[in-house]
């Protein structure tokens, strides 16, 4: 097993929901990237875990930015810190509202123009900062508070945007699987140019489950197919042993559907279009990994 | 003050022959100013631009409405513009041409600086430049110092045929 | 060094030897010649910056703020849409102390599409907390953009200047243009709050009205000191290169009954206007506004005021001459001119003044 290091970046005294799964991946994230690094944070939950001026959870520097800002912000960071010698990694650390929705234009430019730096995604498939609403990443059939009948549209597919660009490094990774998560890190900061993390955050409140299930719903989450753990290095697509496990014996999609409140009463079309995608992605997936496309 | 406006069409090299007019003002020691008017300028469309040459600080920004002079690069947009509008009693005329025409009797000057351009091949995507040949012209006039029109040619053009033109069209012109 | 110079030209000379290290650069009409200018020094490898060629003005003011946050000097140019555009990031900017310095040429806002000066533009921009001068001529371009790294940068003032030109009217007429050797001019950035890993802090951290008040009121405190900032930064360019300007300029108004008031080239062509009226035995003074923010204070008392506005506050008016009303407690006549890049002449100026109808407002140009 990786050996993780002791050293704390995130301190104990976060403002963060009991169960939050993205104050869990931070602290893996920085646990890889050590402390030359600066995090780039647009409005996001992690506005808010941080803590409350004078105080700060964060024991690296963290710089807040407008909502559609950060990789634009981390642009002009990442050159900054390159003109001035200095190796410092900069993370861009943003929720899914703030990298599908508002902020896709500036990472699709910094991406474009192969801006030296982290972005990382966490994704709890809604605005949760603000009480859970839809976002462009919230799956279709889930109930949001702007989608009190269930989202009647799909998931937008960030991972095949991203790809477009053709990063040198992308990857999911999710908060119940830890040390793959730790590694993706690594290595992403181990390359230069535009890297990608993409990671699923399980939510308990605006998920709708107990607060002490956040790590088995992220395991639901990737045992059952709807979250696939894998690696684009170089164009090269590598699943991970947690999904390739899964794919060769997944458990129901309904098992996991069925743990969240948010799915409650979904419809029959959204629970059979959610299956569908799944299977497509584990497809397309594993064609891409054989290297037919 | 001294006030002149130079029609063309787009692409033609209006605005550049009014910087460099300007520029050969300025190394005559006096005050000038070149300003294009920006309009949805095309491609072939009628354009204007304008110099101001003073031996004081320039301060007006607005458009020459009574020039001095005016210059014709193409006497086809005459066709379209009344170019003499505005020209003030005593204004001068300058046109790339082979003859004279009616002008009001206003004082004319014709030079033929496609004609010169096009023996020293002086052509730039199928047109011919004219905006460094009418310098010569503009000096024989006596608005610049010939010297100063070759000095504010080389500033902004490597390539010697341009002064040659220059030269060509300061011969060449005739009342 | 003498030579000639579009206004765009000369800010981009100028931006050269201020020597910034982060450039970020969107093309917007009248300002593009500016970003091309500051492309081909990167090129041809004399100027050092890294040129960051953003997908947008919003993330143009994002860069800059990423990269000026780690101490570093940065520059942009922007206009109109894409000057409201960054909006969001001009606030976000003053707010977090960055000296920015952006060259801002002056242009309409549509509907419809007009590329021609006017000054709406920057004055919807009055109240972010950025320092604004407005210049009238290619020298004063060069002269405003050398000394706006210096005051930005100064440590009692910490905030981001725009320096404003009008659209085609400046951006692109050419005029004489002494360049200087700046030498010490522009001391080295030290910026106080610069991130630095070895000491890890929170910036935009979520604040409680306490503290933001009292960092609101450190913005307006560091405007005021600005001034004082202001005129050592003139007086030491006036004493090293010859030159000066003001808060604002004033033109033949020691014995002025009436004074007219107004921005950029406006401003500038006023001073022909004044000394044709003068000929005709009246007592007229042109003051060019060149500071809006700090907003300079002006001896109007007992004079009649002519304000040229070329902006429009719907439903409220000039915004200059309302400024003006509401400070220095005058009845201006008040002139819209000039919108869109309507002309207006010297005659036209001159013809406000006579005219003038102290306490109303006229629409230049427009049949009621």
């Amino acid at each position: 097993m990786t050996e993780i290091p002791k050293e704390e970046y995130v301190l104990k005294c976060t403002s963060a929901c009991a169960g939050c799964s993205s104050s869990l991946i931070l602290r893996y994230v920085l646990k890889a990237a050590g402390p030359d690094t600066v995090l780039v944070i647009p409005a996001c939950c992690t506005s808010v875990i941080q803590g409350i001026y004078p105080n700060t959870a964060m024991n690296v520097p963290i710089y807040n930015v407008a909502f559609a800002a950060a990789a634009a912000c981390a642009s002009g960071m990442s050159e900054a810190f390159q003109s001035a010698g200095k190796k410092t990694n900069v993370i861009v650390y943003a929720g899914d509202g703030g990298t599908v929705d508002i902020g896709i234009q500036a990472l699709s430019g910094a991406f474009e123009r192969k801006t030296d730096f982290l972005y990382i995604c966490y994704d709890n498939e809604a605005y949760g900062n603000t009480g859970m609403q839809r976002s462009g990443s919230t799956p279709i059939g889930a109930r949001t508070t702007t989608t009190p009948g269930g989202k009647t549209h799909s998931k937008k597919d960030l991972d095949g945007i991203v790809a477009a660009h053709d990063p040198p490094y992308m990857a999911t990774a999710c908060s119940a699987y830890p040390q793959d998560l730790f590694k993706k890190v690594q290595k992403a900061l181990s390359i230069r140019g535009p890297k990608f993390l993409h990671i699923l955050a399980p939510c308990p409140p605006g998920w709708r489950y107990s607060s002490e299930k956040t790590i088995e719903m992220g395991k639901l989450a990737v045992k059952s197919g709807m979250w696939i753990l894998y690696e684009r290095e170089y164009g090269k697509v590598t699943i991970n042993g947690p999904s390739k496990a899964a794919m060769i014996k997944p458990v129901p999609v309904e098992d996991y559907i069925s743990v969240q409140g948010r799915f409650k009463g979904i419809s029959k079309e959204a629970l059979e279009s959610l299956k569908s995608q799944a299977e497509r992605n584990a497809k397309r997936l594993s064609l891409e990994e054989k290297g037919i496309c | 003050m001294f006030e002149i406006r130079i029609h063309s069409r787009g692409g033609q090299g209006g605005v550049t022959a009014a910087r460099l007019l300007a520029l050969a003002a300025f190394r005559d020691g006096k005050f000038a100013t070149a300003c294009p008017f920006y309009g949805a300028e095309r491609r072939g469309a009628p354009v204007v631009s304008f110099v101001r040459i003073d031996d004081k600080p320039i301060k007006v920004y607005s458009q020459i409405r009574t020039p001095d002079l005016v210059v014709v690069l193409d006497t086809s947009v005459m066709d379209v513009v009344d170019v003499l509008q505005g020209l003030k009693d005593g204004g001068k005329v300058l046109l790339n041409a082979t003859h004279g025409g009616d002008l009001k009797g206003h004082k004319t000057y014709v030079v033929d600086l496609t004609g010169i351009a096009l023996k020293q091949n002086l052509v730039v995507a199928g047109s011919p430049i004219l905006n460094t040949p009418v310098l010569g012209a503009l000096a024989k006039i006596g608005i610049i110092s010939p010297e100063s029109a070759k000095i504010s040619i080389s500033e902004m053009f490597s390539d010697e045929r341009n002064v040659r033109a220059a030269e060509a069209a300061y011969e060449e012109l005739v009342e | 060094m003498l030579t000639i110079a579009t206004g765009n030209k000369a800010v981009a000379a100028a931006v050269r030897q201020a020597n910034p290290a982060v450039i970020a650069a969107y093309p917007i009409t009248p300002q593009t010649e500016i970003v091309e200018q500051m492309a081909e020094y990167v090129t041809a490898g004399e100027l050092k910056s890294r040129y960051i060629p953003v997908e947008s003005e919003h993330s143009a003011m994002a860069a800059c703020i990423g990269a000026s946050i780690t101490g570093v000097r940065t520059f942009t140019a922007t206009s109109s849409h894409g000057l409201l555009y960054m909006h969001e990031m001009i606030n976000w900017a003053a707010g977090a102390r960055l000296p920015i310095v952006m060259a801002n040429v002056n242009r309409a806002l549509g509907p419809g599409w007009n590329v021609w000066a006017e000054h709406t533009d920057a004055f919807q921009e009055r109240d972010t907390g950025w320092l604004q001068v407005f210049v009238s001529t290619v020298q004063e371009a060069y002269d405003a953009t050398l000394m706006a790294f210096r005051i930005a940068e100064h440590n009692d003032v910490l905030l981001p200047v725009m320096v404003n030109l009008d659209g085609f009217t400046l951006s692109h007429i050419m005029q004489s243009l002494e360049t200087v050797n700046p030498g010490d001019f522009i001391p080295p950035l030290h910026l106080p709050h610069a991130i630095d890993p070895a000491h890890p802090a929170g910036y935009g951290t979520l604040t409680g009205p306490d503290d933001y008040f009292k960092f609101r009121w450190d913005i307006e405190r560091s405007m005021r000191d600005s001034v004082k900032v202001i005129r050592e930064t003139e007086q030491d360019f006036a004493d090293r290169f010859g030159r000066s300007y003001g808060m604002t300029e004033e033109y033949r108004c020691e014995d002025a009954d009436v004074v007219v008031i107004a921005m950029g080239t406006l401003g500038k062509e006023a001073e022909v206007a004044i000394d044709l009226l003068r000929k005709e035995g009246i007592r007229a003074g042109s003051m060019r506004i060149r500071w809006l923010r700090p907003f300079p204070t002006l001896d109007l008392a007992g004079r009649d005021v002519v304000v040229i506005d070329r902006d429009y506050s719907f439903g409220f008016g000039g915004i200059l001459a309302q400024s003006l009303k509401a400070k220095h407690r005058c009845e201006p006549y008040s002139v819209i001119a000039g919108l869109g890049g309507q002309e207006v002449t010297y005659d036209d100026i001159a013809g406000f003044i006579r005219d003038r109808k102290p306490g109303e407002e006229y629409w230049f140009g427009v049949k009621a």
